[in-house]
């Protein structure tokens, strides 16, 4: 016969090791980025606000140049432009699709949309890229101008990679809105499309924004869908139609040809560690929002 | 109010336009990955080795690297996650130590996956000398996973209804005993769909595997089943180049002649696998109710 109180206390024990590998595991990955990526300014005596605001990168200038110039600015300009240009392009799009889902016709969209997003979802990050370097890239340089490796066409990849996410959380936060106001709504003699758009969005505005600002996080930190139709070129992004490079992009194309331990090698993990300071930001405010909403 | 019923009409009008726009591009996306790829899939496309500078390589040991690394993640995943689920849903109160562990797991499943491959490349390849490997890269996978892993178990535990619970616990069972006899097994439908569907996902993985698994496949023996044995297939210290990672590098590195039959026949063959995850997991979830349910 097993000793059940002493199971029962092992099992307990097993359960609460889980949960503390959890933590454990994200605190070494914030104490091993972050001493990486500080290194650039503790070890090498890098300025933070040069890394910050200028826009020369020439990590292996020498220091008669001035160097090494690390001036990760078109980076993060690039990784911010074309998130935020995917976002333009698909939020309205995905909260339309949550409309349909929630209020016009929810049957079509559980049997149909749902899937559909699942599928969207499913597909991984690159063969988006692939499909966006073999039939995007080529029809933005025949149809529209440049080089076809555009702002543009990363935008347009980062927008159809964020669709389901925008889609599925609005959709959410539209359904757990209460029959009765819209019933009040109706009552009142609102049409339709009155309701959704007085009465049922600013209901739902905190999911939708928390479903927004997900989607603005995933985009910020897909890296080879980008990187594959981005066309990877230092430089501000001035223009939609020319090549930019961002965060994850030149970390994807320079970790590897780099040494550890050089100032090269360090300023890609700074930018890693920027990457992920961004992304606690996200949450953080997400979690803001929530907060606001569950207060309301 | 001619005006605000005409603008109901051209508003649903709209939706309906949206929604089905959003079917026809998935439609076409699927199609022309499907339509391109499956001209190029053959026998020997899906079992022999890519061969780097002439044409008609195959991707025969990237296929079989990704459900390596897959089944490996998995065996790190499922018991960790669960676990964690586990003393979520049944054990945790409402303290501050819940609230740390649910902060980690929102942190973990928020970062992007490049960040998870650099921490492996610091801390699986470089610290722990384990070089470009299987290992590093089911690890780092782990890691990508486990966040998901654990809210996906705690829910499912979480919807199980209280009265089954207690009708044990009133028969003198204990809570492990609970846990594992009654709990668990009511919650089975859900975990098994939970564990397929993240498994599509880690199947197309590839920023978080380029600096840990690698972008390099030694010649694989297949007669060397020892996992010991440093030319084994199963050896955990060789790099794997998975399928999603082979597609990013015929394009980056192109040179392959032929690189585009390449990367149009492992993209179809990814999508076919992870929409055959999606299916699995649905038709799992059906079955497995009916089964445990008894309807």
């Amino acid at each position: 016969m097993v000793d059940q109180k002493l199971t029962n206390r092992l099992g307990r024990a097993f359960t609460m090791l889980c949960a503390g590998f959890i933590i454990l595991t994200t605190l070494s990955i914030i104490v091993f980025i972050a001493s990486k990526g500080l290194s650039t300014f503790i070890v090498d005596r890098a300025s933070i606000r040069n890394f910050l605001l200028t826009t020369v990168w020439r990590p292996d200038a020498p220091k008669s140049e001035g160097g090494p110039l690390i001036g990760a600015l078109p980076f993060i300009a690039g990784s911010v432009a074309v998130s935020l240009l995917a976002l333009i392009i698909i939020a309205p799009f995905s909260i339309g699709v949550a409309i349909f889902m929630s209020e016009i016709s929810p049957a079509w969209g559980r049997k149909i949309l749902q899937p559909v997003i699942e599928v969207f979802v499913g597909i991984p990050s690159v063969v988006y890229g692939w499909i966006g370097l073999s039939v995007l890239v080529p029809f933005i340089r025949n149809h529209i101008g440049g080089l076809g490796f555009s702002l543009l066409a990363g935008s347009i990849v980062l927008a159809i990679m964020i669709f389901p996410t925008i889609a599925s959380v609005s959709t959410d936060s539209l359904q757990t809105i209460s029959r009765d106001i819209r019933e009040a709504s109706l009552a009142l003699g609102a049409t339709r499309w009155q309701t959704i758009r007085m009465v049922l969005l600013p209901a739902a505005l905190p999911g939708i924004l928390t479903g927004v600002v997900l989607g603005l996080a995933r985009a910020f930190g897909e890296a080879l869908a980008v990187q594959m139709v981005i066309g990877n070129a230092v430089r501000m992004p001035d223009s939609l139609l020319k090549p930019v490079h961002t965060m994850t992009s030149i970390i994807t194309m320079e970790m590897s040809n780099t040494v550890m331990g050089t100032v090269w090698n360090d300023a890609l993990w700074s930018i890693a560690l920027l990457l992920m300071l961004i992304s606690f930001m996200f949450i953080m405010f997400i979690r803001f929002i929530e907060s606001r909403g569950a207060a309301k | 109010m001619i005006n605000a019923r005409t603008s109901d009409k051209i508003a649903t009008f709209i939706f309906y336009a949206m929604a089905v726009s959003v079917s026809l591009i998935l439609l076409a996306l699927v199609g022309f990955i499907l339509f391109n790829g499956l001209r190029v899939i053959n026998l020997h496309f899906l079992t022999s080795p890519p061969s780097a500078f002439r044409a008609g390589g195959g991707i025969g040991p990237q296929i079989f690297n990704s459900f390596l690394i897959l089944i490996l993640t998995m065996i790190f995943t499922i018991p960790i996650g669960l676990g964690a689920g586990i003393y979520l849903a049944e054990f945790s109160r409402e303290n501050r130590w819940t609230r740390i562990i649910r902060i980690c797991t929102e942190t973990l499943a928020s970062l992007p996956s490049i960040v998870i491959g650099l921490f492996g490349l610091l801390f699986f390849v470089t610290v722990l000398k384990w070089g470009f490997s299987l290992i590093s890269g089911a690890l780092a996978l782990t890691v990508l996973n486990l966040p998901v892993m654990t809210r996906i178990s705690e829910d499912t535990l979480r919807s199980v209804k209280n009265e089954l619970r207690e009708a044990s616990l009133a028969l003198g069972a204990t809570q492990w005993q609970t846990i594992v006899h009654v709990v668990l097994v009511a919650a089975i439908p859900g975990l098994v769909t939970g564990v397929i569907l993240t498994a599509g996902r880690v199947f197309g993985e590839a920023a978080a595997l380029l600096y840990t698994a690698g972008i390099t496949t030694p010649r694989l023996q297949f007669y060397s089943w020892n996992p010991f044995n440093s030319n084994s297939p199963f050896y955990l210290f060789r790099p794997a180049e998975t399928l999603a990672v082979h597609i990013w590098k015929v394009n980056s590195e192109g040179l392959a002649p032929d690189a585009r039959q390449i990367a149009d026949g492992a993209s179809a063959v990814l999508i076919i696998i992870v929409l055959f995850f999606n299916i699995a997991a649905r038709w799992m979830a059906r079955r497995l109710y009916k089964k445990t349910t008894g309807i």
